[in-house]
């Protein structure tokens, strides 16, 4: 059902955690649909300096959580933005087809807190 | 030897989780039994020495025939049926849709109005569904939050032209005992007929088809450690019902086809040893339950059993953890070598979490979040102090990595 990958990153998910005083804080899903995830970011000179995420949901989620985070860490912010989900998936050597849209939100999420920064950055100026 | 079988069945495990341990568990009995060797053994000469077809005169024939006869009876035997009044079927669902579809169709004059639990099995919703599609009514008879229907709403809507109400004996799922007699005098006072899915409940708790006021009810060979692919329906004497599929009037006429006679015979060998080993075996399984259900409510925090406390089959413990979702909670269980069954939408075809759960007034973050153990033969009190050592830190981990476990619970 999952690659070698998609477990690994589940058993062992990089960069799990909170950053309380992140620069960027962005939540996708929700928990009716069974997959909630939060990721926070710090952020130097436009680049992601560092990563973590929270994460409600299937193996699945969890994973793409994980990869997400080591995708993006020491990526500019430009760069980030382009990071897609099907970037996410295939680095964890493919999800199964009922996965991809329900549980790969992770990139999303990453999105959702650049902007949450850029949006915080923009009021402070 | 039937121990070595199933462990040997369950060491091959698809979900690409790598074992961390050798012990291995096999919990999720309401989804697949193995076969019991005895079973096996009473099968395997029908496959070649006595293949005969049970139409035929000549005496390879009439071996067969007997064979079908004698599963018949024991077969009735387990549920208090005269063996005349049971039909064999490919399974469950093909034994509901037979109930419900033929019963509807045959007594159409009596009313339009189909009648079903909130709870029931798919292959009951969607057969309603279907009736719905050709001219019928549905309507849902609602239970309360530990699944036991709900009585006065099923007397209110029998009485609008009702013409068949399918309940089930107990729910597979959460593990809730119907009071199916009560149901039978409510429904039959109103004239309508009376299915029952007894699927989860034929192998553990006794039916009795006359006491209990039944006019159909399902049984699956496979929940009774048979093969699966076989299954019956009890249908009274009398009761009027139009078949599903025609052809050369085997199973009077009900269930066109030659019989698949080393499944039957599977079934009714199951049949004969469920009988026989019940009482003992219901009451060691209930033993296991109840140790894993206070294990887990006594250890870990914000843990819930679904379903009813103690009106309950005995091998189904459904529980429920808060801020965790279960196929998360499968992945890392099974890589602990234990396997049990989720109702979260992850795990599903339609990505919606068990409508058993709503039903019973769960969230729909709470359905997500339960977990279906359900025990079996094989099972001993090592494999429930396995999962009681090796849950609560899964538990934990998963409740770490949830952005929805509020703080105190972490410390």
């Amino acid at each position: 059902m999952y690659s070698q990958k998609v477990m690994d990153h589940f058993k062992n998910p990089r960069n799990m955690g909170e950053i309380p005083d992140a620069d960027g804080v962005g939540t996708v899903g929700n928990p009716v649909c069974g997959d909630l995830m939060t990721i926070y970011i710090k952020v130097k000179n436009d680049r992601i300096k560092d990563v973590k995420f929270k994460t409600f949901g299937c193996g699945a989620a969890i994973a793409t959580s994980s990869m997400t985070t080591e995708l993006a860490k020491g990526k500019t912010l430009e760069e980030a933005m382009k990071l897609s989900r099907k970037d996410v998936a295939d680095s964890l050597d493919g999800l199964p087809a009922i996965k991809m849209h329900c549980s790969n939100l992770a990139a999303d999420g990453l999105h959702a807190a650049i902007e949450d920064y850029l949006k915080k950055k923009g009021a402070k100026k | 030897m039937f121990n070595k079988d199933i462990r040997r069945m369950t060491k091959n495990n698809n979900t690409g989780a790598q074992l961390l341990s050798n012990h291995r568990v096999y919990l999720d009995h309401s989804a697949s039994n193995p076969i019991d060797s005895r079973v096996l053994d009473a099968m395997l000469p029908y496959f070649r020495e006595h293949f005969g077809n049970p139409s035929s005169t000549h005496s390879l024939g009439q071996e067969a025939l007997e064979a079908l006869e004698e599963s018949r009876r024991n077969v009735a035997n387990l549920i208090g049926a005269k063996p005349s009044e049971i039909i064999f079927t490919s399974g469950a669902t093909e034994s509901i849709n037979m109930a419900i579809r033929g019963a509807a169709f045959r007594n159409r004059n009596k009313g339009d109005n189909i009648l079903y639990s909130a709870i029931e099995h798919m292959a009951v919703l969607n057969t309603t569904k279907y009736l719905v599609r050709q001219g019928f009514r549905g309507t849902s008879i609602p239970v309360d939050n530990t699944g036991v229907i709900d009585r006065d709403a099923l007397s209110k809507s029998v009485c609008d032209k009702a013409v068949i109400v399918s309940l089930m004996y107990a729910n597979g799922e959460i593990g809730t005992i119907e009071p199916v007699r009560e149901a039978a005098e409510i429904v039959h006072e109103a004239g309508a007929l009376l299915h029952v899915d007894a699927v989860a409940a034929a192998c553990q708790i006794p039916i009795d088809v006359k006491r209990d006021g039944m006019d159909f009810l399902t049984i699956s060979s496979n929940e009774l450690y048979g093969p699966k692919g076989v299954g019956a329906l009890y249908v009274k004497e009398g009761a009027k019902i139009e078949p599903l599929i025609q052809g050369g009037g085997q199973e009077k006429g009900l269930r066109s086809g030659t019989e698949n006679v080393p499944g039957i015979v599977g079934m009714g060998k199951a049949s004969e040893i469920a009988k026989a080993e019940m009482n003992p075996e219901s009451e060691r399984l209930t033993a296991l339950r109840e140790r894993l259900i206070e294990g887990t409510l006594e250890n870990i925090r914000e843990s819930h059993l679904n379903g009813h406390r103690n009106q309950r089959l005995p091998n189904n413990a459904n529980l429920r953890f808060s801020y965790i979702e279960g196929e998360s909670l499968i992945l890392s269980l099974d890589m602990e070598g234990i396997q049990v069954s989720s109702a979260s939408a992850c795990t599903s075809k339609t990505l919606e979490p068990s409508h058993v759960l709503l039903a019973i007034g769960l969230r729909h973050e709470e359905a997500h979040g339960s977990i279906a153990f359900t025990f079996g033969r094989e099972n001993v009190l090592s494999d429930v102090d396995h999962v009681l050592s090796v849950l609560p830190p899964i538990v934990k981990r998963l409740r770490m990595i949830s952005p929805l476990t509020p703080k105190e619970l972490l410390s």
